[in-house]
């Protein structure tokens, strides 16, 4: 199985925890007409790490490295939920009866139904397994 | 020739020591008898020539410092007059008034001795070509070198500041064995030479670089070294002590202070108390012979530490490590004497963070809280939040064992710290005593 199309390049930026440190970076995006089609931000005790799904990874990457960020990008997979109770219960109990780890996961309401962005130990395992048990996953051709 | 006068370079420590205990005792009774500015000093200390018994009781007498000499502008407090003196030096004042120096035949007499047996422990002498690139005029650096260059007999090139390219050609053509100059000229005649077509190590006789006037790392010597194939040693001097005076010897292992010339002490700067050697504190020097300025006492507000072990060179000279500070950037963190060079120094082998940073302290509660900024390398920085705490505790970890306090540190993005031409502000104190 071709596992590579369902690998997503995430970009994960370093911010210092002060006022208007997003806005620098959703300003700068938006310039670029970069769209973002989901996104978190992390916060840890004094700094925080922006993640994003943009529509053109290496034009963010590049940027926002221009603008002197730390930019980083990282493999992510996402997953399609049923938007209803127990909908996520499904996604995480396939990836946790196959040893899985979930390193950080964010979800978003996509045009077509939940979609949970998942960073995961194990990219390939996880990908069978989601694939195996009948679960949906989005392909990368999806957001960018 | 291995030392310029054996008989006191390595002249044992007790009998050092007792040279010194004479010449502080005659000094301090001319200066009560003589000089109303250091009578006036000394009777507001409460301290008169008798209580000097033994050498330890220099530690009675007042301290000098900088302004002293500002305040008492221009000659206000020599000790010699005007017919007297051979020779004026004006120190360029960075902030406010400028100081004159002023020497009798026998202050020129003591600094050309000095750097006669510093130059000699650099193994230089009779055959060397010696060019002088420190600037010539009011400034020490030039005129100093000149006169222990020629007293070594040396062949002294007086090239001064500035003309590189003629100063390169001259090195060439003339054979210079030696320079005397600040390390970063020296690295610009080096840059200037690479555009001539010149390599100073195969296309010059120069071996030995005699550095100063500016501070300068170990790092930096070991560039020079590799780059220009010379040895590379550090000379250190300020005009109130006469100038350039004392030099590292072959080793390599600290400026040897001359005893009979200057008496050393290392003062915590914050308390005033008497340091022992292998502490670190504020350079304090007593000059033992000069006539026209003597400087009792004198905080230079260098941060340096004493060896007094006898050298491996057999000089039994105590010595200074190379400068590591001022005094005036220091911080008291909870009762801990901080500097900022040495944030730097462990910054330096950490290379998940960049150089640039910033101390800010404050008081929470009652206790002193020191925060070092700094920022995260790119390409250090990966998504994980755990891989970004791992950097932020081994530079904490690096901090507090080299600092003896606890830091803590806040990790920034690349670029956006303070950056500055010239003298750094890299400390905002918060705390309102």
């Amino acid at each position: 199985m071709d596992t590579q199309k369902y690998v997503i390049r995430q970009i994960s930026i370093f911010s210092e925890n002060r006022p208007g440190r997003l806005a620098a970076i959703a300003h700068a995006l938006g310039e670029e007409k970069i769209n973002i089609l989901a996104f978190s931000i992390a916060e840890a005790n004094g700094f925080g790490v922006v993640r994003a799904l943009v529509d053109h990874p290496e034009k963010a990457h590049d940027k926002l490295l221009s603008l002197g960020f730390n930019v980083a990008f990282t493999d992510v997979i996402a997953v399609k939920m049923k938007d209803q109770p127990g909908g996520l219960y499904e996604v995480a109990k396939i990836l946790g009866d196959a040893g899985v780890n979930i390193e950080y996961s964010y979800a978003y309401s996509g045009k077509e139904g939940a979609v949970l962005i998942l960073r995961v130990d194990m990219v390939e395992e996880a990908i069978q397994k989601i694939k195996t048990s009948g679960a949906t996953l989005l392909e990368r051709s999806v957001f960018h | 020739m291995r030392s310029w006068d054996p008989r006191i370079e390595e002249m044992p420590k007790e009998d050092l020591r007792k040279m010194q205990y004479k010449l502080l005792k005659s000094l301090v009774y001319r200066l009560y008898s003589f000089s109303p500015f250091y009578h006036e000093r000394m009777k507001e200390q409460n301290v008169h020539p008798d209580d000097i018994r033994e050498l330890s009781d220099v530690k009675k007498l007042p301290f000098m410092f900088k302004r002293d000499l500002r305040d008492n502008y221009p000659d206000k407090i020599f000790t010699s007059t005007q017919e007297d003196l051979v020779r004026y030096h004006v120190s360029s004042g960075t902030t406010g008034k400028p100081t004159v120096v002023g020497y009798t035949q026998n202050d020129l007499d003591s600094w050309t001795t000095s750097l006669a047996r510093a130059l000699t422990s650099l193994g230089l002498g009779r055959g060397d070509v010696i060019q002088v690139s420190y600037g010539y005029g009011l400034f020490t650096g030039g005129l100093g070198l000149h006169y222990g260059a020629e007293r070594i007999g040396a062949t002294v090139l007086p090239t001064s500041v500035g003309n590189t390219e003629r100063q390169i050609e001259l090195m060439q053509d003339l054979g210079a064995t030696a320079i005397a100059c600040t390390p970063s000229y020296l690295l610009h005649i080096g840059e200037v030479a690479e555009k001539m077509g010149v390599d100073i190590k195969k296309d010059t006789k120069l071996r030995t670089g005699v550095l100063g006037a500016e501070p300068w790392t170990d790092r930096m010597r070991t560039r020079i070294e590799d780059w220009l194939g010379i040895k590379a040693y550090d000379i250190y001097g300020t005009s109130e002590l006469s100038g350039p005076m004392f030099t590292e010897c072959v080793e390599q292992k600290g400026f040897h202070i001359w005893s009979d010339l200057a008496l050393v002490e290392i003062i915590d700067p914050a308390t005033g108390e008497s340091l022992g050697p292998g502490e670190k504190g504020e350079l304090t020097i007593t000059m033992l012979q000069k006539e026209a300025l003597p400087m009792i006492r004198y905080r230079i507000g260098d941060i340096t530490i004493m060896d007094d072990d006898v050298c491996a060179c057999g000089r039994t000279h105590p010595r200074i490590q190379r400068i590591q500070g001022r005094v005036d950037d220091m911080l008291i963190i909870r009762g801990i004497n901080v500097f900022p060079s040495q944030v730097e120094y462990a910054l330096m082998g950490i290379p998940e963070v960049g150089q640039h940073f910033q101390i800010v302290v404050e008081r929470k509660g009652a206790l002193d809280d020191m925060l070092v900024r700094v920022e995260l390398s790119k390409g250090s920085f990966s998504d994980k939040i755990t891989d970004i705490m791992k950097v932020r505790q081994k530079v904490e970890h690096r901090l507090r064992n080299s600092l003896n306090v606890n830091v803590n540190v806040e990790l920034v993005e690349p670029g956006s710290l303070p950056r500055f031409e010239g003298k750094a502000k890299r400390v905002i104190d918060k705390r309102s005593l």
